[in-house]
């Protein structure tokens, strides 16, 4: 399977807030960012940290701005994030706008 | 849950000596052989590797071109390898320029290029560090004596999984005529990962 996601695109960082071990940081969630490349492909932290069978999947460089993420700053954040803990952003904005 | 690295390192360190004496008991490795086999990697392991990277990417464009185009491939040119652990980690060598400067980070737990750098500094460890240089970096760049031009864009990047990050900074002025072993002695470890200019 390829990646789903491609340099440019919007993509949102889900809001999930699992019981388990996971590797999306919590200050990213609900926020919507742009890929900047691929980083390869690994197990999912979520999985594979419970034994659970976890196939590897694409892992993205994902920048975000400081205001998207803090609601304030003129920096960017990259987050390595895993292709599960993303989806597609029709529309990109603020998450405090979004339903 | 991402908050649970935490614990206390005495908790750490002894269930790591434990493991040892059982793996020990059992035959499964050789007393000294896990010490030995730091030992011989934290040898090989020095932020002077990552200092050699970027004084030859100073000094020859089409390598500076490689190395940010895929960092590992070029790695074995100076007898350099991501390959420590287990398995071999990706390098992306991020570039400071005029308008722009990075800085790195692990806000999880503490991923670092150890095999170009060095074990990393307790400060980066840090939950200081880790939580505030994502919110407010030139705020913590300041601290560290580095004031960034307002100009300029910083760039964070938060190792958070499986790549490790390392900056390469802007050359210094004044340095046209320096050979490649003058060059690295300008590098330092901080600069590598961001909070100096060099």
């Amino acid at each position: 399977m390829g990646e789903r996601f491609g340099p440019g695109d919007q993509v949102r960082a889900s809001r999930t807030d699992p019981a388990h071990h996971t590797r999306i940081p919590r200050y990213v969630r609900g926020a919507v960012g742009t890929v900047v490349e691929p980083e390869g492909r690994h197990p999912l932290p979520d999985l594979s940290s419970r034994r659970l069978p976890a196939e590897p999947e694409p892992v993205y460089a994902v920048r975000f701005t400081a205001r998207e993420l803090f609601g304030a700053g003129d920096h960017t954040v990259t987050v390595a994030l895993w292709e599960s803990y993303l989806e597609a952003a029709a529309l990109a904005g603020p998450r405090a706008e979004q339903p | 849950m991402s908050g649970d690295h935490d614990g206390p390192a005495a908790t750490i360190a002894a269930r790591v000596r434990r493991l040892e004496e059982l793996l020990e008991q059992r035959g499964l490795v050789e007393p000294l052989e896990l010490d030995r086999r730091l030992a011989a990697f934290l040898t090989r392991a020095s932020p002077a590797n990552g200092a050699r990277v970027v004084a030859r990417a100073w000094r020859d464009e089409a390598f500076r071109g490689r190395l940010l185009a895929d960092a590992n491939a070029v790695l074995p040119e100076l007898g350099l390898s991501m390959g420590g652990g287990l398995q071999e980690q990706r390098l992306k060598v991020v570039e400071n320029t005029e308008d722009r400067h990075n800085v790195i980070v692990c806000t999880l737990c503490s991923c670092y290029p150890l095999a170009l750098l060095g074990p990393s500094p307790t400060w980066y460890k840090s939950e200081a560090y880790r939580s505030r240089v994502v919110r407010d970096p030139r705020a913590v760049l300041r601290e560290f004596g580095f004031e960034l031009d307002p100009g300029v864009q910083v760039s964070v990047w938060d190792a958070s999984a499986e790549s490790r990050y390392m900056v390469l900074p802007r050359r210094p002025a004044g340095t046209e005529d320096a050979d490649e072993q003058a060059l690295a002695a300008h590098v330092t470890r901080n600069g590598l990962i961001g909070v100096a200019p060099v």
